[in-house]
C-alpha cells in the first residue's frame, strides 16, 4: 500500500463508531472480547494477553449529538466525557464488552461510575494508577493492581492472562511503540513528508486494532515515507501540548499547518506510546509493566512525577524536536492540562521559548478565529 | 405561605467554642516559624492529621484558608490575581484563591501564616489535590510528599491498597523525623487516635441526633462548626472535649424539642459543598421555607463516622490507612455516594434531596445530573439541583437560585396539601 492509501484507510477507520470496529473484530475472532480504554494510559498488553482486543475510547467528536449525556453531566464538564457517555446511550459502543477508566481526573473518575450504573450489561473496570513516583512500595502495588484487573476479566469472561502470554503481549506492544517512535522521529526530521492530520489519523488508527495489525500498517509507511515527495516550506516548528485526552478535530490540525506550523512533537494519543523505551522482556511481566509505568513513562499532566519538574519534560521535547515554539492546546474544561499550563509556561518563559494557547473542544467546527491567531503568532516569530 | 419561619438565633457553645478553637489553631500556625514548630500542609479529605501531630508536625489546611477567605468575601481579588498569573477561569477556584495569596508570599485568612515546612499531599480521591500541592510546593519551595491513596474502586477494602498506604505512612514518618529531629513514638500516635475516637464518637452522636423531629441543628449549615474540629483538630484533647460538649448541648436541645428554626417544615438531605461567598444568603433561601438539612454529604468529606467506623489505636497505621482508603466521602465513587444519600433519606426521614452543584469541584459535581435522575426517577425522591460555586462569587446568581428554590418548595408544599386531602 502507498502512504496515501494507508492514510485513507486510517481516516476511514477512525471515522467509525468504536462499537462497529469492535464488532468486526469479534466477528473474526469468535469467543474474543473487546475492551475499550478511556484516555490516557491503560495496560493494553493485559487485554491483548487475554485474547481480547484493546481499543481506544475517545469520545464522539462531531459524530454524536448530545441528547442524554448533557442531562447527566453539567455544562462545565469537558466534551469528551459527555460524548463518551452519549456513545453508550445511542448504542455506538454495542459490540464492546468492557471498559477501562483510570484516575486521570475527577470527571473521568465519576464517568466511570456513571457508565457502570447506566450500562449494567458490560464490565467497567476502574484502574488506580499511582501518583507516588518514588516510594519503594509503588511498583509492587501497581503490579497487584494490574493483576486485579486481569482477574476481573477472567472472572467476567473466563479469559485468563497468563504470565507467558503477557510477556508476549509486552513484546508485541514494544514493537508497536518502537514503530511509533520511529514515525515521530521521521516526522521531526522531515515534517513536510506527512501532514499533521494524516499523521494523527495513522496514530489514532493504531489504537483501534491489535498491535500486530498496527505494525502491518506502519511498516510499509515507515519504509515509504523517507522517499516521499514533498517540498519543505518555511514554517514554524512547534510542539503541541495539552491534547492528550479529548481529541482535537482534524480541521483544527489542518488549520495549524495552514497557518504556518509544522507540528514536530505532540502529546496526541500519549497512552499508546507511553514508555520512553521498551518495557523489559525478562522477569515477572506484571512487575515489569508496573516498573515501566513508574520509571519509563513520558511526562504527562495526568501522572505526578516528583523526580522532574513539569516544565522540564516539555523543554526536553522542545530541545529534542528542535522546535521553535510551543502551542498549548488544552481542551475546554480540562483541569490537568489547564493547571499544568501555568507551570509549563513559567518554564518556557525562563528558557525563552515562545508559546501560545489554543483552547479547543472536540465539537469545534469553525476555525477562522484560531487560524488568525496562529498566523499572527507565526508571523510575529518568523519575521521578527 | 403560612406563618413566616424564623431562625433561632443560635449562638451556643458549639458555635462559640468552634470559633475559639479554630482561631487558636490559626494563631499557632502564625507563630509556628517564630516558635520553631514544623508545619505541614495537608488536605481535608481522608487526612492523617493524628499522624502528623504525633510526628510533631502542626497541620495546616489550604482548603480551610480558601474557604475562610471566601466566607469573609475576600476570595475574588485572590482568584483574579491567580488568573492574571495564567490560571484558567475553568480551574478550581479554591486553588486559585490560595495561589493568589501565596503569590504574595504567604498564607492565612486575615492573619498571615508562613509557608509550610512540608507539603503532604494526601491524594484521596481529588485529582486537583495533586495539582494544588504541586503548585503550592513550587511557589513555596516546600518539600512535597505525595501520599497516594488508591481510589475505592471495588466493593471491599483491598489488602494490597492497605499495605501500599501503610508503607507510604512509614516513609512519611521517617521524613518527619528527619525534618523535626524528633523520634516518632507509636504510643504517642495511639494516644492521639484514642482522643480522635472520642471526637469521632461525639461527631457521630451529634449527626444521629438530627434524626429527631425537629433536628436540633442544621446538618449542612451548622455542621461547619463541627467540621473544623473533626477534620483539623482530631487527635487533640481540645477536639475530644469539644465534641463531649457538643453532644451535651444537642441532646439538651433535642430533649427540649428545639431546632434551628421556629418551625421545621421540610427535612432535606443536602449534597455538595456550600457557596461560601454567599453562605448566609444561601441559608436564608431555605430558612424561609422551614427547610432544615437533617444530613449532608459535605460533612463527611473528611470521614464518614456516623456509620460506625473508628480508628483503632491497637492497629494505628492500618486503621489510618483504612480510613483514608474507604471511610470518607471523597475516595468513594459518585454512585457509592448515591447509596450514602439513599440511606440518609431513609433513616433520617428526609422529604427531599437538595444538590448544590459547584463548578470548582468536579469530584463532587461531575455527574450530579445522573444523581438527580436516580433519585427522582428511580426512587421518587423530590430533588432540587442548583448550581454556583464554593469559592468564586461570580458564579452565584441569587435571583435564579432563589426562583428555583422557591418553585421547588412550593411544589413540595402543594404535594403535601394534596396528599393531606
Amino acid at each position: 500500500m502507498t502512504p496515501d492509501e494507508i492514510f485513507a484507510r486510517c481516516r476511514s477507520l477512525i471515522a467509525e463508531p468504536p462499537g462497529s470496529v469492535a464488532s468486526r473484530w469479534r466477528a473474526a475472532h469468535p469467543g474474543g472480547r473487546a475492551v475499550a480504554v478511556y484516555p490516557v494510559w491503560a495496560p493494553a498488553e493485559i487485554i491483548h494477553a487475554g485474547g481480547m482486543l484493546p481499543l481506544s475510547l475517545l469520545g464522539g467528536g462531531t459524530s454524536v449529538e448530545l441528547t442524554h449525556a448533557d442531562a447527566r453531566f453539567q455544562s462545565f464538564v469537558c466534551s469528551i466525557a459527555k460524548s463518551t457517555l452519549e456513545l453508550g446511550f445511542q448504542g455506538h459502543v454495542e459490540g464492546i464488552d468492557g471498559f477501562v477508566f483510570s484516575n486521570i481526573c475527577d470527571v473521568a473518575r465519576n464517568l466511570s461510575a456513571v457508565y457502570r450504573r447506566n450500562f449494567g450489561d458490560v464490565v467497567v473496570e476502574y484502574l488506580h494508577l499511582p501518583q507516588n513516583s518514588t516510594s519503594p512500595a509503588v511498583v509492587p502495588y501497581l503490579a497487584s493492581e494490574l493483576r486485579r484487573v486481569a482477574r476481573a476479566f477472567e472472572a467476567a469472561w473466563g479469559l485468563k492472562v497468563t504470565e507467558p502470554a503477557l510477556a508476549a503481549s509486552i513484546a508485541a506492544y514494544n514493537a508497536l511503540r518502537a514503530r511509533l517512535r520511529a514515525l515521530y522521529a521521521l516526522r521531526a526530521e522531515a515534517p513536510h513528508r506527512i501532514t499533521t492530520p494524516d499523521f494523527y489519523a495513522v496514530l489514532r488508527a493504531a489504537t483501534l486494532v491489535p498491535a500486530e495489525d498496527a505494525i502491518e500498517m506502519l511498516d510499509p509507511l515507515l519504509a515509504a515515507l523517507p522517499a516521499r515527495e514533498g517540498r519543505p516550506r518555511d514554517r514554524l516548528r512547534v510542539v503541541v501540548e495539552g491534547a492528550f485526552c479529548e481529541q482535537p478535530p482534524l480541521g483544527l490540525l489542518e488549520v495549524l499547518e495552514d497557518a504556518g506550523c509544522y507540528v514536530v512533537e505532540d502529546d496526541f494519543l500519549l497512552g499508546w506510546r507511553w514508555f520512553r523505551d521498551d518495557v523489559p522482556d525478562h522477569g515477572n511481566p506484571f512487575l515489569a509493566l508496573a516498573a515501566a509505568y513508574v520509571n519509563r513513562a513520558l511526562a504527562s499532566s495526568t501522572r505526578h512525577e516528583s523526580r522532574e519538574h513539569r516544565a522540564d519534560g516539555l523543554l526536553e521535547k522542545v530541545r529534542r524536536a528542535r522546535a521553535d515554539a510551543v502551542i498549548f492546546m488544552p481542551a475546554k474544561f480540562c483541569e490537568p492540562a489547564l493547571f499544568d499550563y501555568v507551570l509549563m509556561k513559567q518554564g518556557l518563559d525562563r528558557a525563552g521559548v515562545p508559546y501560545m494557547t489554543v483552547e479547543f473542544e472536540e465539537k469545534m467546527w469553525t476555525f477562522e478565529r484560531t487560524r488568525n491567531e496562529i498566523e499572527t503568532f507565526v508571523e510575529s516569530l518568523m519575521f521578527e | 405561605m403560612a406563618q413566616p419561619v424564623t431562625e433561632r438565633q443560635y449562638q451556643g457553645i458549639v458555635h462559640q467554642r468552634s470559633r475559639e478553637l479554630m482561631a487558636d489553631w490559626m494563631g499557632e500556625l502564625a507563630r509556628a516559624e517564630a516558635d520553631g514548630v514544623t508545619t505541614g500542609a495537608t488536605m481535608i479529605s481522608g487526612n492523617c492529621v493524628e499522624l502528623l501531630r504525633a510526628c510533631h508536625v502542626l497541620p495546616m489546611f489550604p482548603e480551610v484558608v480558601a474557604l475562610q477567605n471566601a466566607i469573609r468575601h475576600r476570595s475574588l481579588p485572590l482568584i483574579l490575581k491567580a488568573e492574571q498569573a495564567g490560571y484558567s477561569s475553568d480551574n478550581c477556584a479554591y486553588v486559585k484563591a490560595d495561589v493568589g495569596l501565596a503569590l504574595d508570599g504567604g498564607m492565612g485568612p486575615g492573619t498571615p501564616i508562613p509557608f509550610p515546612s512540608i507539603v503532604v499531599c494526601n491524594y484521596v480521591g481529588c485529582n486537583v489535590y495533586v495539582k494544588w500541592f504541586e503548585h503550592l510546593a513550587d511557589i513555596s519551595g516546600s518539600r512535597l510528599f505525595m501520599l497516594d491513596v488508591p481510589f475505592a474502586r471495588t466493593d471491599r477494602l483491598e489488602d494490597a491498597d492497605v499495605r501500599y498506604v501503610v508503607a507510604q505512612l512509614e516513609e512519611l514518618i521517617a521524613l518527619c523525623e528527619s525534618l523535626t529531629g524528633r523520634r516518632f513514638d507509636i504510643d504517642a500516635l495511639r494516644e492521639r487516635l484514642a482522643l480522635s475516637v472520642r471526637a469521632q464518637d461525639g461527631y457521630a452522636r451529634c449527626k444521629h441526633l438530627t434524626k429527631r423531629r425537629p433536628a436540633p441543628f442544621d446538618a449542612y449549615f451548622d455542621s461547619i462548626n463541627m467540621m473544623g474540629p473533626i477534620n483539623v483538630l482530631r487527635g487533640t484533647v481540645e477536639a475530644a472535649e469539644f465534641f463531649d460538649a457538643a453532644v451535651e448541648e444537642f441532646e439538651r436541645l433535642a430533649a427540649e424539642g428545639r431546632g434551628p428554626l421556629s418551625e421545621e417544615r421540610f427535612r432535606t438531605v443536602v449534597e455538595g459543598p456550600p457557596p461560601y461567598p454567599y453562605y448566609r444568603s444561601f441559608r436564608n433561601l431555605f430558612t424561609r421555607w422551614g427547610a432544615v438539612a437533617v444530613q449532608s454529604t459535605y460533612s463527611t468529606v473528611g470521614g464518614i463516622w456516623e456509620f460506625g467506623f473508628r480508628h483503632d489505636p491497637r492497629r494505628p497505621l492500618e486503621s489510618i490507612a483504612e480510613q483514608m482508603l474507604y471511610e470518607n466521602l471523597t475516595n468513594r465513587s459518585i454512585v457509592a455516594r448515591y447509596a450514602q444519600i439513599k440511606r440518609y433519606v431513609e433513616e433520617w426521614e428526609a422529604d427531599a434531596l437538595v444538590i448544590h452543584s459547584i463548578k470548582s469541584c468536579r469530584l463532587f459535581s461531575a455527574g450530579q445530573g445522573d444523581m438527580r435522575e436516580y433519585f427522582t426517577r428511580e426512587l421518587g425522591v423530590p430533588t432540587l439541583l442548583v448550581e454556583s460555586d464554593l469559592e468564586d462569587p461570580r458564579y452565584y446568581a441569587e435571583a435564579q437560585i432563589r426562583n428555583r428554590v422557591d418553585a421547588f418548595f412550593e411544589a413540595l408544599e402543594h404535594r403535601r396539601l394534596v396528599a393531606a386531602h
